[in-house]
């Protein structure tokens, strides 16, 4: 293409798109250029200088990451005079940096350190007072020693233009420079622990894992996150049995390189409230059991009464799971199964695009106008919602909005409440319908709040009719997406964990298990639901912690949590994507299939498969698209004629289904870390509803 | 320079009298539409004015949302220039010039009586009348050493005299400002040397 520059980078030719920065150019050329400020996904701040190169006819050396590049620049990343002039840099930024090193939780992965390494002198000579300040307070999850601060401003620019929540600022000037929050008040962004791997130095670092591990001595397992239905790749780092922390890992299709503050900071969940034996109530008091002990209760009352058994899935349920109870169920000839415990009217039919994120998270960045019904994403997804305030930073992106008006961190068009606003826009009236037609690529976002009801079906055809209406569906492009909160769901409702012939869903089953019809109820791993409506029904639950589920329990069988199991996660898009195991599960707690598998042998209905991959090589029988790992498959189009619609849309408004965003899945409960940030999110609601924030 | 922070006791809210929010919206409309923020230096300044000559954390606050943008970005512009007193000052704010031509020419003394009268560097006197501020160059090094009282220069001064304008402040009194000899302005002391006539005039 002849509108590209050349440039010469250390002798080396390389053609890039005119307005690419010198640095990139360098990097093209494999030159590697040390930096501070500069991050490739926020603003171009230009503060460190350590990026000086040496331009030809230049004066003097130029910061690289600041300085677009110029056709046949000539650019010296590598001689002396480079070198000196980082040098030099590094001493400014050395003078006022403390000698801390071996007590500072950033040691063995800071960027000052590895750097200093190449650009460092051996001995400064500054003899004056270091520059001393003030440790801030930023909430639950941030630790500060502002000290170590370089004043990058990474952390100012990731909460203003990434986060969308402007609470970290530069206060004062020059050698006074500070970075804070307002009055040091807590950062209320869900992704807020991002700022923790933005500080290429020690000033910010995680305060739950403060002083206990040392990089070098965790091994780092490359795992999916399942705290959302976003599916965020994530590095579990463990240290013998124990999860020690978790980051994220770069996805440029789902998650870039954020994790929301649950996927971060829920691990001492993990380790607390833990069942790690099987227990069996006698006498109204749970004692622990043996494995056969339990077994022999549940085959006793599930003899006979076969047909009256019903199982529910959780939200944190692997593919897996899921899969081995589905058989069982369907060996002991019971109908009663289901994935949707929140009562989501999602459709069990074979069409995918029904409720899939059709669009695909990366392609929001796509979309030319936006109508999200019924759907908090900023809770739901933070990484996601990031996503979307990323395509409204870059300009002409109008967003529709109906349900719950609250701050998204963009702003807006409230259109109305509930379903009534929906049905007249599906209907063509409306001045956002015809933003909608306008646009190119328009999309909507249908949330389980507007799902979760009883005319949940309705709505989701109004959907349907509204995506189709406005040409959100075409060949290259399908805008109607359905946005989970459960990493579990999508992938129940891939393989048909769902209400077979003649079963109930899972209000069914409740209203049944009340009235005694259903005797034995199986839960994997479902927290959420009313435990008061499974009447006197024997309950058998399959879970990690000490949640709703196991208090109502029966019996309860101990089983893995995400990070101590390879298995199936599909994502809110549809993407297929397997975790590792990082950890062994406490106790004896077993994966939730070995378990199924063993009980089938005592009900006498033995599971066919031996391990795991004759489990998934049945499960890709039924769905084959299973077998794609981080594959995006094409669902097609939405297509609304097999609903069932019994319930006409009621008139009333769609209530957010994350009330509490800390606070959604066992593992989360059991987390001290995400009690305090609960308390403190609170803590923030109030002051702000009594209106002392001006 | 030093690490400024916001007063420990602050008012409980602030708000801008009808004629300051008039005149803020004036200025406000000198900047396109969606550019307000770019009112923000003014608009402190004139909160400063209403709120006695310091800056109080709601004042900051009220004009951050008086020009929709978050509070931090006020704050950071409140705290980056020394113009704007984060803490109570008195009624007759002095900043002291401490720079070479002032220093050479006595503001050392002038310190002295300073703290004589007024105390250490950021009090206020007890009946809320003054308090004083060390400033690097004001730019009136001709007329060395001088002050700034509030919004205007006392120029030429000696520790006496000083002492006197403080004094008189005190007590209520208006004190002419400018330079405090016989000097017109920055002509040279003891009347003109050059430029005495213009050509065509005498």
């Amino acid at each position: 293409m002849s509108d590209l520059v050349k440039v010469n980078v250390d002798g080396v030719e390389v053609e890039v798109a005119p307005g690419t920065t010198i640095l990139q150019a360098c990097e093209e050329a494999g030159a590697e250029i040390p930096r501070f400020c500069y991050h490739e996904r926020l603003s171009i701040a230009g503060n460190c200088r350590m990026c000086l190169v040496n331009v030809k006819n230049a004066p003097k050396p130029v910061a690289s990451c600041a300085m677009p590049v110029a056709p046949d620049m000539e650019v010296d990343t590598k001689s002396e005079a480079v070198q000196a002039a980082r040098e030099g840099v590094m001493e400014f930024l050395l003078i006022n940096h403390p000698l801390d090193c071996p007590i500072c939780d950033q040691g063995g992965e800071c960027d000052l350190q590895d750097q200093a390494f190449g650009y460092g002198v051996d001995e400064s000579r500054f003899q004056d007072n270091k520059r001393a300040v003030e440790d801030k307070n930023m909430g639950p999850l941030v630790k500060t020693i502002m000290t170590r601060c370089i004043q990058c401003t990474r952390c100012v620019r990731f909460a203003t233009e990434v986060a969308g929540v402007p609470e970290i600022g530069a206060i004062g000037r020059g050698e006074d420079m500070e970075i804070t929050t307002y009055l040091e008040a807590s950062l209320s962004s869900e992704l807020s622990g991002n700022v923790i791997d933005l500080c290429p130095v020690g000033a910010l670092t995680s305060k739950p894992y403060a002083f206990t591990a040392r990089p070098w001595e965790l091994k780092k397992t490359e795992t999916i996150d399942v705290m959302d239905a976003v599916g965020s790749n994530i590095r579990v780092d463990t240290r013998g049995r124990e999860v020690m922390r978790i980051l994220p890992r770069n996805h440029d299709d789902v998650n870039e390189e954020w994790l929301s503050d649950k996927s971060r900071f829920v691990w001492d969940g993990l380790n607390t409230q833990r069942i790690d034996s099987p227990y069996i109530r006698k006498d109204g008091k749970l004692e622990p059991a043996s494995w056969s002990e339990a077994f022999e209760v549940i085959a006793e009352k599930v003899k006979g009464q076969e047909n009256n058994t019903a199982a529910i899935a959780g939200d944190l349920a692997c593919a897996e799971g899921m899969k081995a109870l589905k058989d069982l169920m369907a060996q002991l000839g019971s109908p009663h199964l289901d994935c949707r415990q929140d009562g989501a009217k999602l459709p069990t039919n074979a069409n995918r695009a029904n409720y899939l994120f059709n669009t695909g998270i990366a392609q929001i960045e796509e979309a030319d106008a936006l109508l999200i019904i019924g759907s908090n994403p900023r809770r739901e997804a933070p990484v996601l919602n990031a996503r979307i305030r990323k395509r409204w930073v870059a300009g002409d992106f109008p967003i529709g909005m109906i349900g719950q008006d609250e701050d998204l961190t963009y702003p807006v068009t409230h259109l109305g409440n509930g379903s009534e606003t929906l049905a007249e826009l599906a209907s063509g009236k409306g001045s956002f319908f015809s933003t909608l037609k306008k646009a190119k690529r328009p999309m909507l976002i249908i949330g389980q709040s507007a799902l979760a009801r009883e005319d949940g079906f309705a709505v989701l055809e109004a959907a349907i009719e509204l995506a189709t209406q406005s040409k959100m569906i075409s060949d290259d492009w399908n805008g109607f997406n359905v946005l989970h909160i459960a990493a579990s769901r999508v992938a129940g409702l891939d393989i048909g964990f769902t209400p077979q012939e003649g079963g109930q869903d899972v209000d069914g089953i409740l209203e049944s298990a009340s009235s005694g019809d259903i005797k034995t109820v199986f839960l994997l791993g479902a927290d959420e639901i009313d435990m008061s409506r499974l009447g006197g029904s024997f309950v058998v639950y399959v879970g990690t912690h000490g949640d709703a589920g196991a208090h109502r329990a029966d019996v309860i069988l101990p089983a893995a949590t995400y990070t101590e199991k390879q298995a199936i996660y599909v994502n809110t898009e549809g993407r297929v994507q397997m975790t590792e195991q990082a950890t062994f599960p406490p106790g004896e707690a077993r994966e939730d299939w070995k378990i199924f598998r063993a009980l089938s042998e005592v009900l006498g209905e033995k599971l066919p498969y031996d391990n795991v991959e004759t489990l998934r090589a049945s499960m890709f029988e039924t769905a084959p698209h299973l077998a794609a790992l981080d594959e995006l498959v094409d669902a097609g189009a939405p297509d609304a004629s097999s609903f069932n619609v019994d319930v006409p849309l009621s008139d009333a408004p769609f209530v957010n289904s994350v009330q509490d965003f800390y606070f959604t899945n066992p593992i989360a409960r059991a987390s001290k870390i995400m009690a305090e940030c609960s308390i403190q999110a609170q803590a923030k609601d109030v002051s702000e509803g009594t209106g002392t924030n001006g | 320079m030093s690490v400024r922070r916001v007063a420990e006791n602050q008012p409980d809210d602030f708000a801008f009298s009808k004629e300051n929010t008039s005149w803020a919206k004036k200025q406000i409309a000198k900047y396109p539409e969606g550019r307000q923020a770019s009112a923000i230096i003014p608009l402190l300044w004139q909160a400063q004015k209403q709120a006695g000559g310091w800056l109080p954390e709601p004042a900051i606050r009220y004009v951050a949302d008086f020009l929709d943008m978050p509070h931090m970005r006020a704050m950071e512009v409140a705290t980056f220039y020394t113009m704007f007193n984060l803490e109570p000052v008195g009624e007759h704010f002095v900043q002291l010039c401490g720079t070479t031509p002032c220093w050479l020419r006595g503001a050392d003394n002038l310190k002295d009586v300073c703290r004589k009268i007024i105390g250490e560097q950021n009090t206020v006197t007890d009946d809320g009348k003054l308090s004083w501020l060390e400033v690097e160059c004001l730019g009136a090094c001709v007329n060395a050493p001088m002050v700034q009282i509030n919004d205007d220069f006392y120029e030429d001064l000696t520790a006496e005299w000083f002492e006197k304008i403080l004094l008189d402040l005190k007590k209520g009194e208006a004190v002419p400002a400018g330079p405090q000899t016989s000097r017109k302005a920055s002509e040279p002391e003891g009347g003109r040397t050059v430029l005495k006539s213009i050509e065509g005039d005498a």
